[in-house]
């Protein structure tokens, strides 16, 4: 038992981080139908970001953050939507899909090449003390983690539902043509998505490479996990995207386990197929009439 | 075919043999491993650019194509049958696959393909009885043609290029076919396609099934030529790469997988000199490519020739024919 809550808390940390990436996946889906191949490798650049700060420029911890999340707003937010997305959207969605695949190739080679192959350790952002509850023992850097990454997808809820600009930002979705009748500013409510996404991104790199440490190629099982974790709970949902994550996070740590160290990461791609056998929708979306 | 292009491909085909005779072993190889690759793109090709589907799972295909043909050839099972079942399994899988996936249209093949080819990979590592495992399987035997032994990397090449060729044929022939003219008038517009009494869900399928056999047996071929196999060599970042191809080259375009594929192959080599930067060059220039001509080199060669012929229209059919 006490080992079972300790594998659920942990697998909800570790999912919350997915559903951070798993959101942004989806408010990029709808807001500008991009499929982000390349989310996985957006969660792993910004820890370099900070390490650049520290290492490089002489920063203490936080305003090493600081400067990270500025610069992954710019680079990851701003000149991937003005760059890359903007010259392609008349072209459809496959393009895009290639250029998110080239984009994502280019951000981990150029991290290999430029910082380092090797895994970077990451400084602690929590006391990496461990506490006992119920005879488990549970550590302060899980609950942490997963308090901050409910504060974060909780605050961008209300953000989206109480807000003018996140009404606004609804709207944009759901119909971009209407909304600028009405007068939305769809291109600058576009360009928030973006800048939420990047944000989203540093968030869940700099709670999860403590853990998993900074690698070049993080970004690989990352991005798979977010983009089964968007799947799993209803592309069109952000509560989808973050009961799907939490999910993932679950069944992964269940799974390795109950199951087999050797197939633990079937499991997650497992669920996916089922979800698409029986649910296409995802868990809690709702079905899309739209074609894509 | 008009004469001047029946011309054009018997000047491409003496071109192809004699393009390796004085070459090294290792061109020769790379240039194999070009044919090995055009005819796994060519089938990614169909699947892409003329039914419409995203498949992540070529990469796959060709393992499963490898690891039969490798699994076959080294009981003693002459290679033909092994080649043959491989497009046989191929086809299956291909169909099992895309079956569930297609009910829901829209970009779940993309999804459903994407988790196979981790699957796939997780078995091949793990089940270590039958597939070796991370260690993989060696030292498959090349065929014997006719009594010709194709031991030799020049041999095998001409071996390889008669199989490019048949896979061409087969090709040109699907696409000609009623059964190819169904798949084009489904990607111009899939509607009228529909009312004209096609079944939409099952010309997909059955462009997916057969583009998946023609990964099957490009893995059929990939086997004797490297003679040694692992997972790794058929993870999902070869599906990608192997998509890079198709739309590098110019998706929907006849000829486009095999300059794709070309372009992928042949530019490791000649950027040799850039050493790690390679990779990044290469993604670079994707995304260049990907914004000022979406249809990979052709469409962008038609582009150009288009400036100096006022009155040529771009093709427009990739607005409407993808879907993902």
């Amino acid at each position: 038992m006490a080992e079972f809550i300790q594998i659920i808390v942990s697998g909800l940390a570790a999912g919350s981080i997915y559903a951070l990436a798993a959101v942004g996946f989806t408010l990029l889906w709808q807001a500008s139908q991009t499929i982000n191949f390349a989310q996985g490798e957006f969660v792993m650049l910004p820890a370099f970001f900070v390490l650049v700060g520290m290492n490089f420029l002489g920063l203490s911890m936080w305003p090493a953050i600081l400067f990270a999340l500025v610069l992954s707003l710019l680079v990851l937010g701003v000149l991937f939507k003005k760059l890359v997305v903007e010259p392609m959207l008349p072209h459809g969605t496959l393009p895009l899909v290639i250029a998110t695949i080239a984009l994502g190739l280019l951000l981990k080679e150029s991290v290999k090449e430029f910082y380092g192959a090797t895994a970077q350790p990451f400084p602690p952002i929590f006391p990496q003390t461990v506490f006992q509850a119920f005879g488990a023992n549970i550590s302060v850097q899980d609950i942490c983690n997963l308090a901050i990454s409910m504060l974060a997808i909780g605050g961008l809820q209300l953000f989206l539902n109480r807000t003018r600009t996140g009404r606004s930002m609804q709207a944009t979705a759901q119909n971009p043509g209407v909304a600028e009748i009405l007068g939305v500013n769809v291109r600058r409510m576009v360009m928030y998505t973006f800048l939420i996404n990047a944000a989203l991104a540093t968030i869940a790199s700099v709670l999860i490479s403590p853990i998993y440490l900074a690698k070049f190629s993080n970004g690989e099982t990352l991005g798979l996990v977010a983009f089964i974790a968007a799947i799993v709970g209803g592309f069109n949902q952000i509560r989808g995207a973050l009961v799907g994550g939490l999910l993932i996070g679950v069944i992964d740590n269940i799974s390795a386990l109950y199951v087999s160290a050797q197939y633990r990461s079937a499991m997650p791609l497992l669920l996916l197929i089922a979800i698409i056998l029986l649910r296409p929708q995802g868990l809690l979306g709702t079905s899309e009439g739209r074609t894509v | 075919m008009s004469r001047l292009k029946l011309f054009i491909a018997a000047a491409a085909v003496a071109l192809l043999i004699v393009a390796p005779l004085g070459q090294g072993n290792y061109i020769t190889y790379v240039m194999t491993s070009w044919l090995v690759f055009s005819i796994t793109a060519m089938g990614l090709n169909l699947t892409l650019g003329f039914a419409g589907q995203v498949s992540l799972a070529q990469a796959a295909f060709m393992g499963i194509g490898a690891y039969v043909t490798a699994l076959m050839t080294l009981a003693g099972i002459p290679w033909i049958l092994a080649a043959l079942t491989s497009i046989g399994v191929s086809f299956a899988v291909g169909l099992l696959l895309g079956y569930p996936a297609l009910r829901v249209q829209h970009h779940f093949l993309a999804f459903i393909t994407l988790a196979f080819n981790t699957l796939l990979f997780l078995v091949l590592r793990n089940e270590e009885w039958l597939t070796g495992g991370s260690f993989g399987l060696s030292g498959m035997p090349r065929p014997t043609v006719f009594g010709l032994s194709t031991n030799m990397n020049l041999q095998f090449y001409y071996f390889a290029l008669a199989c490019f060729l048949v896979s061409v044929a087969v090709m040109w022939w699907i696409l000609r076919s009623p059964w190819g003219r169904a798949f084009r008038a489904l990607r111009e517009n899939p509607v009228r396609a529909e009312s004209l009494g096609l079944k939409i869900r099952r010309q997909t399928l059955l462009a997916f099934a057969i583009g998946s056999a023609f990964g099957g047996f490009a893995g059929a071929l990939q086997s004797p030529l490297v003679q040694f196999i692992e997972p790794n060599s058929f993870s999902l970042i070869h599906s990608l790469k192997i998509l890079l191809m198709v739309v590098v080259g110019g998706s929907g375009f006849f000829f486009g997988p095999m300059l794709g594929a070309a372009v992928v192959i042949l530019l490791p080599e000649l950027l040799r000199f850039t050493e790690g930067y390679y990779l990044i060059i290469y993604s670079t220039l994707v995304i260049v490519l990907m914004v000022y001509s979406p249809n990979g080199l052709i469409g962008a060669g038609q582009k150009i020739w288009a400036r100096f012929r006022p009155k040529h229209e771009a093709r427009r059919d990739m607005e409407k024919g993808f879907q993902l």
